[in-house]
């Protein structure tokens, strides 16, 4: 356990300096910075246009149909990373369980490219 | 204070505070983003237990996906913030009730918890020691043969929610014209054009 956690201290390490560096940015802007704000500094730049419209609109529901699928196909990997790892271990019964699995996700694959849920119009 | 325990307090109020925050804040963009915070400090918290494993994948699955997921949920819904507020004042009562039976149900619960006999005897059994093995093989090691019921009806799971996501999603818009390539190229010049001759002085 002990020696698990010192492989992880130059993380912790980098992770306190992030912190650390980004505390420094914000607050010396805060201190050292010339504020002299006036409305058309303040203003959303876009290309030099005027603001078309509100950033809060409504994204197509294709965005969130790619995501999900994204998301299923994550999961598919996260589970090869433990077989892959014990391999060795699992034996063929490990083995054809994992062929299983992928088959029935290839058949949600093949169902997802024949109904063109990959298409983009 | 060793380091390790210095980082245990740092994660756990990252995760606690971050959590808190995703309740109360009032834009609902800000309350994936604290959320996605959470997860780190949570991630921190699982490699400090030794869950290496786990710690990868609450990161790579849950702040890598499913937070951009709730992302594109929250820009989905229409987000106007002086309609919310004035939904608020209006859902306030029902929300109260609700919120009161939901922490007395969770009263009633932590009231008369019980651990049960070899109830912790048979957590530690099936993890062996850090030292022992490594976190991912091990988790291999028995997921595959011991759990394969679990396991392959994850993989079903994981099918229903890919044709639920895509039937109740799909819309095929028409009167779109779409690149076939196969038909593109076999397309033959006689039968695609005419010539016609054209008189002088007639026209067509």
């Amino acid at each position: 356990m002990e020696d698990l956690l010192r492989e992880y201290l130059p993380i912790i390490i980098f992770l306190g300096l992030a912190v650390v560096l980004g505390l420094v940015f914000i607050i010396a802007a805060v201190i050292l910075a010339v504020r002299n704000p006036d409305p058309e500094k303040l203003s959303a730049y876009e290309c030099g246009f005027n603001a078309f419209d509100d950033a809060r609109m409504k994204f197509d529901v294709r965005f969130y149909l790619v995501s999900i699928l994204f998301i299923i196909f994550d999961l598919e990997i996260a589970f090869l990373f433990p077989w892959a790892v014990a391999f060795k271990d699992v034996g063929m019964v490990g083995f054809w369980s994992m062929m299983v699995f992928l088959a029935v996700l290839t058949i949600g694959f093949a169902y997802e490219w024949k109904k063109g849920a990959l298409e983009w119009e | 204070m060793s380091v390790a325990d210095f980082a245990f307090y740092v994660f756990a109020i990252t995760t606690v505070a971050s959590g808190l925050f995703t309740v109360v804040s009032k834009n609902p963009v800000h309350s994936v983003l604290w959320l996605i915070a959470a997860f780190l400090g949570a991630t921190g918290l699982f490699v400090l237990l030794g869950a290496e494993f786990l710690a990868m994948i609450l990161m790579i699955i849950y702040v890598g996906a499913v937070a951009i997921l709730f992302l594109f949920v929250v820009m989905m819904l229409d987000v106007d913030f002086a309609e919310l507020k004035a939904e608020m004042a209006k859902s306030i009562p029902v929300a109260l009730l609700i919120g009161t039976v939901l922490l007395m149900q969770l009263g009633a619960v932590l009231g008369v918890w019980q651990f049960a006999d070899g109830a912790e005897a048979a957590r530690a059994a099936i993890t062996p020691a850090v030292e022992e093995i490594h976190n991912t093989a091990a988790l291999g090691q028995i997921l595959y043969t011991d759990y394969i019921l679990l396991f392959q009806m994850a993989g079903l799971i994981l099918l229903v929610a890919m044709i639920g996501a895509i039937v109740l999603t799909m819309r095929h818009r028409t009167n779109v014209k779409r690149q076939n390539v196969i038909a593109q190229m076999h397309r033959d010049p006689a039968a695609a054009m005419e010539l016609k001759d054209v008189k002088p002085g007639q026209g067509l």
